[in-house]
């Protein structure tokens, strides 16, 4: 536990909270400097960590991708491509067996960022705790968080772009009648339970994309959460625990990717499915 | 832990490295990968016919080798057979000429014993009449004893 900190629960509500930047109650725009401020600025503010985090993983995601693909050929594939070809076969391989092989050109580099950026994000949940705030500490950064999808925002951010192709496809797919339509007569086709059958579908629909924001941000705010915790402990005992938590945690962050991406892919060929009703 | 702006800065990130994605790292990947398969499967079925004609070639080659030592033997039986023949003609020859040969020193010699035993025959009377005179000193008549001498010459 680092020293500068009077309390632990001061220390562990610092390292939850988030660089903001955003308007103050009085109309200016600013960095917070205390929770208090944070909560002044309510909606209209942006968290600058989690925005940085975020995009420098997603070119570190496309610069590693794009280079492969740069130099992709019909030859022996070296080291980064095969690692590339690898990953987008196990994509490929997952949208084929949920999704089917229905022709669709968004399906698969979606499935792609997402399954690569997320585990990239959650990754840096392996970077100790402490090193990267305080670095930032002392350049006079007041907060900063480095794992992006510990940030509510980043997920839900991430679950509502897929529900908005959802939409879109149920839109195209099933056109918009039919989609409207559905969303009366479905689960039970009689004209009396009409708005029942539409409360029941709207927060049916409205459900996944929260569930499946919340579900990553969950599984790692409270792995996040068990790191600051150890973190706590005095420093020669601080091993015993981050050690085993830390390679266990290696299991979580890339089987959250790969849930996050099997959802998406769950999510959009449940948009894709032609009524049988 | 607020809901801010944030979640619509995440969402047009998503938005952007998502059609990146579509346009520059997706196509070239899955592209270069059927190709590469595609590559793969025709190299392995070129490599199972090429197999397949080495088989074919191995066996041509077999049945040919096949034709040609029994050629061969059938040669060397026929060789053979013709030595032996011309062995057994020369043989045969051989003897002819032999027992040519032979019956004409056989009648070279039937001529000579003929021939030796006419003058002996024509000298015999003569010889004992010779004979005779030298044992009887005297002389005996020729002509009365012809007859007998000419009978005795005869039987020889």
């Amino acid at each position: 536990m680092a020293a500068s900190y009077e309390t632990s629960a001061e220390y562990i509500s610092h390292h939850l909270t988030n660089l903001t930047y955003g308007r103050f109650p009085d109309g200016s725009w600013g960095f917070a400097k205390s929770q208090e401020e944070i909560t002044s600025m309510g909606f209209m503010s942006i968290n600058v960590d989690t925005m940085f985090w975020s995009v420098l993983l997603g070119f570190v995601f496309l610069g590693i991708f794009m280079t492969a693909a740069r130099r992709a050929s019909t030859d022996v594939p070296g080291g980064l491509q095969n690692f590339c070809e690898m990953l987008v076969e196990f994509v490929e391989d997952s949208i084929l067996q949920v999704f089917g092989s229905r022709p669709n050109p968004v399906i698969g580099p979606l499935s792609l960022t997402v399954l690569v950026w997320v585990f990239l994000m959650n990754l840096m949940d392996l970077v100790p705790i402490d090193v990267i705030p305080h670095a930032a500490a002392l350049l006079g950064i007041p907060y900063f968080k480095i794992v992006p999808t510990t940030d509510l925002n980043a997920t839900l951010g991430l679950s509502g772009g897929v529900f908005i192709l959802v939409i879109y496809y149920n839109l195209k797919i099933k056109g918009p009648l039919t989609f409207g339509a559905g969303l009366f007569t479905h689960p039970i086709p009689h004209w009396s339970m009409y708005w029942f059958n539409f409360i029941l579908e709207f927060v049916d629909m409205i459900a996944k994309p929260i569930s499946h924001g919340l579900r990553l941000f969950g599984n790692l705010y409270a792995g996040e959460m068990i790191f600051i915790l150890i973190a706590l402990l005095p420093f020669y005992l601080q091993w015993l625990l981050s050690l085993p938590w830390a390679i266990f945690h290696i299991l979580i962050i890339a089987l959250q990717a790969f849930v996050f991406m099997i959802l998406t892919i769950v999510y959009l060929t449940q948009a894709h499915a032609v009524d049988e009703h | 832990m607020n809901i801010n702006l944030t979640i619509f800065g995440q969402l047009i990130a998503f938005t952007m490295f998502v059609l990146f994605c579509m346009k520059y790292v997706w196509p070239p990947l899955t592209t270069a990968m059927r190709e590469r398969q595609k590559r793969i499967s025709d190299g392995l079925d070129n490599a199972a016919a090429a197999e397949q004609q080495l088989e074919q070639a191995n066996e041509a080659a077999g049945k040919e080798l096949e034709e040609a030592k029994a050629q061969a033997a059938e040669l060397i039986a026929q060789a053979r057979s013709r030595a032996n023949q011309i062995v057994e003609d020369a043989k045969v020859q051989a003897n002819e000429e032999a027992n040519r040969i032979r019956e004409g020193a056989q009648d070279d010699i039937d001529q000579e014993i003929n021939r030796a035993r006419e003058q002996l025959r024509e000298r015999v009377g003569e010889l004992a009449v010779e004979g005779a005179e030298k044992i009887l000193q005297s002389s005996i008549d020729r002509s009365a004893h012809e007859e007998m001498l000419n009978k005795l010459a005869a039987g020889l």
